[in-house]
């Protein structure tokens, strides 16, 4: 059986072979460094930092983890399957986090609550001057900032799950004799297990690839180490092989998620039903209402008012009509990037449904790979391929046809989009891929009995089926996108600028509070696709 | 059943034929950006300065010669790889970016070109230039101590290396060792004392310090306003900033070093590229940079100094005091960076 598909690769295959290539380039560019192992600065990190920096890295992805999961699972629940006051509004207020930057919401947190902020200068002038609070600048101050900045990751994809579910697993397990608590962690948790798996993923990926955070911090991981490598040392060698540290993790996590995922089918039943929702009454009601509100005003109001205040204060020296501009540029690259990247997410979703042999499976992980890279090393591997088939070009037309051409490749949009898909396939994939669970052999045989076929058993079948992840996923990759700097600096076109760039001129030289405008614009504009998504997702 | 079909059906049609028009959109936007950028440019600058800072002066020179200037930016470490990588074929005449280390970097790697110009040899003296010539200091910041002026007499400072003094325990402040102003400052201090008394140095400050390193130097002196420690070491321009937003800041600088040495200097600089295009056109730029007319507008933006020893400092940057300024020729940091990085590893200085 498998040696007649290896011959003869069908076209799902082949998409998926092509899209795998084009991530297994820029990360074999970073493997090739260990051509030139950089042994003395392995050894000099060995014998200073690393076991600390291994330590701090551990210490960050348990606790974003952790937090992430409480957060995204319990508000996923709360507004998913139950009904509580203002459960309409917080079901899609809760993601309004995912369009604030981490780097963002990091150094707004850190304004506010550091030895000189705001808050702890007031408790000391109430409380005395020796008052201290413990010091943000550490391991539970990124860990809360992080986790409150990607706990949307989990809300996003577990809701699509609960939402169907509705209050039937609890009823199932009440029928069988659970307390709704062991109901709970018996049905309810197990059936929505691949969802939060794949906004777990998602979460630790981005955890590991971050570095604007933690350097706002001062908080030493991995992923500081290779910046070091890189800026520090020079050596760009050594900070390519840190990573590939990072990439061989992520591979061993992904293979595991698998594994788990695989052992276990999921069909739900009455699907086009609307589930009906456990209403909470009593204390609890008001109980949910508050705990929705209070993640809500910390993740996301206290640190939108706190940049509107900034913008105020900077508004008139700084608007002018470029900001049109930039924001059409990044609502432009947003919008393509992730028509693209979904788009051929749903292809690597159904190369994975029809070939489930071990090669496929394969590509398809790689081809997610490019989300857990910082992304500045990420886009060195994409420019350096990059520059070298542009200069392949250029010497071929000058042999050739003796033409001295400018680079052709370089600095087209084309370009910048390939590049965005590398990095953010995850983003698009783990959605859909998790929907098309749903989407079993007995679906497709039903619909072939009624004589639905091809395209038409896709669009009236399969897509109404897998609307909910593709919303998702479009949504993830538009804001993603939207936030993005190592990639769109390196690859966009000669004073072709975004609200993103704007903000990394102006943070790089510590000018926060005048980035605060450009990052409210960027922040305003990623809430519109949220907000239209969501409200289409729960039509 | 069927009425969800239909309904299913015009949704389809509506959303193909939106996709049909934002493709079409893109593909119009792929065939004329690059056309757009191939055609006009005269001069094309990689800069790590930032673009508030540096289009000022494209405009400026504009005005003045017609030469139209394209240009990007990024950090750096990426704008090196980027020359690096398309070799013969880039496109960048000029390499602007700030700290003598990532100069000399670039110098090291062969990427700039070495250039014999009497103009720049008389406007930029000789300590904030390249040996070679390949690179040239463009604008001048000093590292220095600042102190709060509510609980320090400036007669309890002298240098540099008395900050690591019982006198200041756990009343110091510093930015991260990661910061490459301080790579260089330790670089100069490697270059003076010596490996080993620099690393007893660091450990000493590390020591001193109130509390963990700061992520920038403004953080460093919003937590001196506040109290929690009374010393630190930074930029001017830094300094120069929080002092425009807050007239009464309770801080004030101190020029360390004065009997010996002289006070840690860095430059924001530029080279022309090894494989530019326009070099001829680079070079009169990079003068004009340097030249008495530009100066001003280039150090003035950030509240530098300026490099040209016959332009006048900005009144708010003279304002902060004259001081003397170490000599130590500013490739040496290059040299030493990586020295210095290992040694404040190993201090425990993060």
């Amino acid at each position: 059986m498998a040696a007649p598909q290896l011959l003869k690769p069908s076209g799902w295959q082949l998409v998926t072979g092509l899209v795998a290539i084009l991530v297994i380039v820029p990360l074999s560019v970073l493997l090739l460094a260990w051509l030139d192992p950089a042994w003395d600065i392995w050894q000099h990190l060995q014998q200073t930092m690393l076991s600390l920096l291994l330590l701090n890295s551990l210490k960050l992805l348990l606790g974003v983890g952790t937090g992430t999961l409480l957060l995204g699972v319990s508000l996923a629940w709360l507004t998913g399957a139950c009904d509580f006051p203002g459960r309409k509004l917080f079901s899609w207020a809760l993601l309004l986090p995912l369009a604030m930057p981490t780097y963002v919401l990091a150094f707004v947190f850190l304004g506010l609550f550091d030895f000189s902020g705001p808050v702890q200068t007031f408790l000391r002038g109430w409380l005395g001057s020796g008052f201290r609070l413990p010091d943000i600048r550490s391991a539970w101050g990124v860990i809360l900032v992080m986790s409150l900045a990607l706990y949307p990751y989990v809300y996003l994809l577990a809701r699509n799950a609960f939402r169907t579910q509705g209050k039937r697993g609890l009823e199932a397990a009440e029928i069988l004799g659970c307390s709704p608590l062991r109901g709970f962690f018996r049905v309810v948790f197990p059936m929505a297990r691949p969802w939060i798996a794949g906004g777990m993923t998602l979460v630790l990926m981005e955890t590991m690839a971050d570095f604007g955070a933690v350097s706002i911090f001062n908080y030493d991981t991995f992923t500081t180490a290779i910046y070091k490598a890189w800026f520090g040392f020079f050596s760009l060698p050594a900070a390519a092989q840190l990573s590939s540290v990072l990439v061989l993790l992520v591979f061993v996590f992904i293979i595991a998620e698998q594994r788990v995922k695989s052992r276990m089918r999921y069909t739900q039943s009455r699907l086009t039903v609307r589930a009906e929702r456990i209403v909470l009454h009593g204390w609890p009601r008001y109980l949910a209402c508050c705990y929705a509100l209070a993640v809500l005003l910390i993740a996301f109001l206290l640190p939108t008012l706190q940049l509107f205040a900034w913008t105020l204060d900077i508004f008139r020296e700084e608007f002018d009509q470029r900001y049109l501009q930039l924001l059409g540029h990044s609502l432009g690259l947003g919008v393509a990037a992730a028509l693209l990247i979904s788009t051929v997410a749903l292809l690597l979703a159904y190369a994975g449904r029809r070939h489930r042999d071990r090669l496929t499976g394969f590509l398809v992980r790689i081809a997610t790979l490019g989300y857990a890279l910082p992304g500045t090393v990420l886009a060195v591997g994409i420019f350096i391929p990059l520059a070298g088939l542009d200069n392949m070009l250029i010497d071929l037309s000058r042999a050739q046809f003796g033409i001295e051409m400018p680079p052709l490749l370089q600095g087209t949009i084309v370009i910048m989009l390939l590049a965005y898909m590398i990095r953010f396939m995850a983003a698009g994939f783990k959605p859909i891929d998790s929907a098309m669970h749903r989407v079993t052999g007995n679906i497709d045989e039903a619909s072939r009995l009624m004589g639905l076929r091809g395209p038409k058993l896709l669009f009236r079948v399969h897509l109404p089926m897998l609307r909910g992840g593709i919303f998702t996923a479009l949504t993830l990759t538009f804001v993603d996108v939207m936030k993005e700097m190592p990639i769109t600096l390196m690859t966009r076109p000669f004073g072709w600028d975004t609200l993103a760039v704007k903000i990394f001129e102006l943070t790089s030289e510590g000018e926060w509070e005048r980035a605060a405008l450009p990052a409210l614009t960027l922040l305003l504009t990623g809430l519109i696709p949220i907000i239209l998504l969501m409200r289409g997702a729960e039509k | 059943m069927k009425t969800v079909f239909i309904i299913i059906k015009m949704g389809e049609e509506k959303t193909m034929y939106n996709l049909r028009k934002t493709v079409l959109l893109v593909i119009l936007i792929f065939l004329t950006v690059p056309l757009g950028q191939a055609l006009a440019a005269e001069l094309v600058v990689y800069s790590a300065r930032k673009e508030h800072l540096i289009k000022p002066l494209f405009e400026a020179y504009k005005k003045e010669t017609g030469t139209e200037i394209t240009f990007v930016t990024d950090k750096a470490g990426p704008l090196l790889q980027r020359l690096k990588a398309e070799g013969k074929n880039t496109r960048a005449d000029l390499l602007i970016t700030v700290d003598a280390g990532n100069l000399w970097h670039a110098a090291n790697e062969g990427l700039l070109l070495p250039v014999t110009s009497a103009t720049l040899g008389n406007n930029v003296p000789e300590h904030l230039r390249d040996p070679q010539s390949r690179w040239f200091g463009l604008s001048l910041r000093a590292r220095t101590i600042v102190y709060s002026t509510e609980r320090v007499n400036p007669q309890e400072l002298s240098t540099y290396e008395s900050l690591g003094d019982a006198h200041w325990n756990n009343r110091l402040l510093l930015r991260t060792s990661k910061k490459v102003y301080n790579q260089s400052l330790v670089a100069m201090l490697i270059a003076e004392h010596g490996e080993k008394l620099t690393e007893q140095l660091v450990r000493s400050w590390v020591a001193n310090l109130a509390a963990p390193p700061f992520s920038n130097d403004t953080k460093v002196m919003e937590a001196i306003v506040a109290g929690q420690g009374d010393v630190g070491i930074v930029n001017t321009y830094y300094f120069g900033r929080l002092l425009r937003k807050n007239p009464d800041l309770k801080l004030a600088l101190y020029w360390p070093n004065q009997q010996s040495g002289g006070v840690h200097v860095n430059v924001s600089g530029a080279g022309v590229t090894t494989h530019g295009k326009n070099r001829a056109e680079a070079i009169k730029f990079l003068e004009w940079l340097s030249s008495e007319k530009a100066q001003n507008l280039y150090a003035d933006a950030n509240l530098e100094y300026p490099v040209n020893p016959r332009v006048a400092n900005n009144p708010e940057v003279d304002a902060w005091g004259h001081f003397q300024q170490s000599q130590f020729n500013l490739s040496r940091a290059g040299e030493l960076q990586t020295a210095a990085i290992r040694l404040m590893d190993r201090a425990g200085y993060r």
